[in-house]
């Protein structure tokens, strides 16, 4: 088990630039989940750890030790692929049993390490079947077994749930947070699945274009967003974006309104803010609710219900659409005209530059 | 009143017609009659009724027998010696009118072996064919192996990301793309004994103390140089479906070979080969038909000499049926190796089958 140190490392393929220098520390024994939109490198990063890429620029180190030129195998890494990457013509027992196989282990030693990985991964029955005969969720079993049994000082995930279907995604999700806790391995998991990142991680480096928008525990990322593109890319339903005018500046805090929205005094932390310049507001779904005299207003345009939720689509005067999640399951008829309010502690204001990406 | 389902079936049928009626004429047809013929007297053109004449095609073909004599003695009882060696009795005299062995009458000397002061003649009815027979398992024996072996190699060479790597894709093709008789004329120039490029090329890079050979000319060289030619003939071709089979093997196996360790045996071992299994089956059937049916080289090239060095069982039956205008004969040779195939390829269909 150890420390994964990355330093400014870069990776480009001639001229097109595909990681711009990241810095990432990586505590030992730590969970640390790289999420982000497709083609945001998180994959490219993870194999550069894996050695599977070459690094272009900066510096890996594993365990304090300088990597970036070691091979795959001297790196003391185990990967698990999306594919699940299992060899089809062995068995369970075989697969599970491949690393050791390769470092010519005894047949007794590698006898004892797949019995106690199948143990772990509760796979006893599945030893002697063929990769054709097993459902999805035991190759991916087999695959986190044959990582497991090496003992690296580092597992890497590459999206190893994306394959299978939303339940057994949850159950898979599940035993790989178990396992975490088992092994107390520093495991590295890359996923565009903000649920996975928000559930399993210790740490989340939320990765776009190549670059590292925020890192943080879940909860701090999710609370206190960066930026723009951190705040909309965490949280379903993603937050909403107010285009304001701020009013004015008094110390810490920002007065700010829009035509859609009187005055409020928000947090202004992530300035600085001049006075008569735009802003964004972010607002939670979660934190937005129906109620008199709220500091906005609208008609409903769609209601989904969702049982433990109801989603609520309302369109404001400017034609603006904003979402608001609320904890009962009410009945709002298509074009009641509400009023949502917020507590102004749990707004956000961002600089407009920060061009808010798409969120999925 | 047609039911939707047939009419769309007659479509099918109309539409599968053409390729049915050419197969059914130059393949299917041909098959039957090779058979029916085998067991005639049938000739190209005779003046003659064909009549029935059961197995005796067969017999003439495959008729062996053995015949193990002393050796001759003179009046003090001491083997007589000639050349050095002891003499035996002449093959002849027991296979020519010698009413003692009927079953030994008009065949020929196939080839012998001695023990114990005796000698053992193996006796053929027809020695040509079972020369052939011998050539064509030998072709075979040896260019499975060596041209499969040979093109996994170019494969796994051309498997490569390189700049450039289509240009020797296209050159390890090219014979391939050429005819068989285009390229067996060419060489017959590269084996001319007197100033074939091989013979120039070897005294060269000897400085001249590799003597002048006339490879196609010489009983000891002429099959293997035909072998030699056939082999680089057509080893683009099953480069081409090795390449394939390579190309289905899932980079990430690759990938998670390299992050447990695995060496490039290792590599090979337990991922590339097991990966390339149906490949290698079907390769190594494909081939020994091919090989099974070697022909155009030796017409162009040989002729089946010289002294039968080179006969080949297609050439015999071409030869039987068309120059000698015995297609009975030549219809039973073409049976003979249709069974002979079609039990190798079961044999290896066999061998290679999956265990489960």
């Amino acid at each position: 088990m150890a420390g994964i140190s990355l330093k400014g490392l870069r990776k480009s393929y001639g001229t097109a630039h595909v990681i711009k220098g990241v810095d990432i520390e990586i505590e030992e024994g730590e969970f640390c989940v790289f999420v982000g939109p497709s083609g945001c490198g998180k994959s490219t990063l993870l194999r550069m750890i894996a050695g599977l890429e070459d690094i272009s620029g900066g510096d890996l180190t594993i365990d304090a030790k300088r990597v970036n030129d070691l091979p795959p195998s001297e790196r003391g890494v185990a990967m698990v692929f999306q594919s699940y990457a299992i060899f089809p013509h062995m068995t369970v027992r075989e697969n599970v049993a491949f690393g050791l196989t390769i470092a010519g282990a005894s047949k007794e030693e590698k006898e004892a390490k797949v019995a106690e990985a199948a143990r772990i991964l509760q796979m006893e029955h599945l030893l002697d079947r063929r990769p054709s005969q097993l459902s999805g969720g035991q190759r991916q079993r087999v695959a986190i077994g044959r990582a497991i049994v090496r003992k690296p000082k580092v597992f890497l995930f590459d999206e190893p749930l994306s394959n299978l279907d939303a339940a057994l995604r949850m159950d898979m999700r599940m035993e790989i947070g178990k396992l975490h806790h088992q092994l107390g391995a520093t495991m590295i998991y890359v996923t565009h699945d903000q649920v996975e990142a928000m559930t399993l991680a210790d740490k989340i480096v939320v990765l776009k274009e190549g670059r590292v928008m925020q890192i943080g525990a879940p909860m701090e990322l999710y609370h206190n967003p960066a930026n723009l593109f951190v705040a909309g890319f965490l949280g379903a339903p993603s937050m909403n974006f107010l285009e304001v005018t701020v009013q004015g500046v008094t110390g810490d805090k920002a007065l700010v309104s829009s035509p859609v929205l009187a005055p409020i005094e928000v947090s202004a932390k992530r300035g600085p803010f001049a006075p008569g310049a735009r802003a964004i507001l972010g607002l939670r779904p979660q934190y937005l609710s129906v109620a008199e005299g709220g500091q906005l207003s609208g008609k409903v345009a769609l209601t989904e219900r969702l049982g433990s939720e109801t989603v609520l689509d309302i369109e404001t005067a400017d034609g603006k659409s904003l979402v608001a999640a609320l904890a009962q399951d009410a009945v709002f008829p298509i074009g009641t005209p509400v009023t949502l309010r917020f507590d102004a502690e749990k707004a956000h204001l961002f600089q407009p530059e920060e061009t808010a990406s798409q969120p999925h | 009143m047609a039911s939707k389902f047939t009419r769309s079936n007659r479509t099918g049928f109309l539409m599968a017609g053409p390729a049915v009626f050419l197969i059914g004429c130059f393949v299917i047809l041909p098959f039957l009659f090779a058979i029916a013929f085998s067991f005639t007297n049938q000739r190209l053109m005779s003046p003659n009724p064909t009549e029935w004449v059961g197995l005796s095609n067969y017999e003439a073909l495959l008729g062996l027998g053995t015949l193990t004599l002393e050796p001759e003695k003179d009046a003090t009882g001491a083997v007589v010696m000639e050349d050095g060696e002891p003499k035996f009795p002449a093959t002849r005299s027991f296979t020519r009118g010698n009413p003692d062995y009927p079953q030994l009458a008009g065949m020929r000397e196939w080839f012998s072996f001695d023990h114990g002061g005796s000698r053992t003649f193996v006796l053929a009815r027809d020695v040509v064919f079972m020369t052939a027979v011998v050539n064509t398992f030998l072709f075979v024996i040896i260019v499975a192996p060596v041209q499969a072996g040979i093109a996994l190699g170019l494969a796994l060479l051309i498997n490569q990301r390189l700049r450039g790597i289509n240009v020797f894709r296209a050159i390890y093709f090219m014979p391939v793309v050429v005819s068989i008789v285009v390229v067996s004329l060419l060489w017959r120039l590269i084996y001319d004994g007197q100033s074939g490029l091989l013979n120039n090329l070897l005294s060269a890079v000897s400085f001249g103390m590799i003597p002048q050979i006339d490879w196609l000319g010489n009983p000891d060289t002429a099959l293997g140089a035909i072998i030699g030619m056939s082999i680089w003939q057509a080893v683009g071709f099953h480069m081409v479906i090795w390449l394939s089979g390579l190309q289905t093997i899932s980079p990430t196996l690759y990938e998670a070979a390299a992050i447990e360790g695995a060496s490039k045996t290792q590599v090979f071992r337990y991922i590339t080969w097991p990966g390339l299994r149906n490949t290698a089956v079907l390769i190594l059937i494909v081939i020994t038909m091919q090989a099974f049916g070697l022909f155009a080289q030796i017409d162009v090239m040989t002729n089946g000499g010289p002294l039968d060095s080179t006969q080949t069982i297609v050439f015999q039956a071409v030869e039987r049926g068309y120059v000698k205008k015995d297609i009975s004969g030549g219809s039973a040779i073409s049976v003979v190796l249709f069974v002979i195939v079609l039990s190798i390829s079961l044999i290896q269909r066999w061998l290679t089958r999956e265990k489960s």
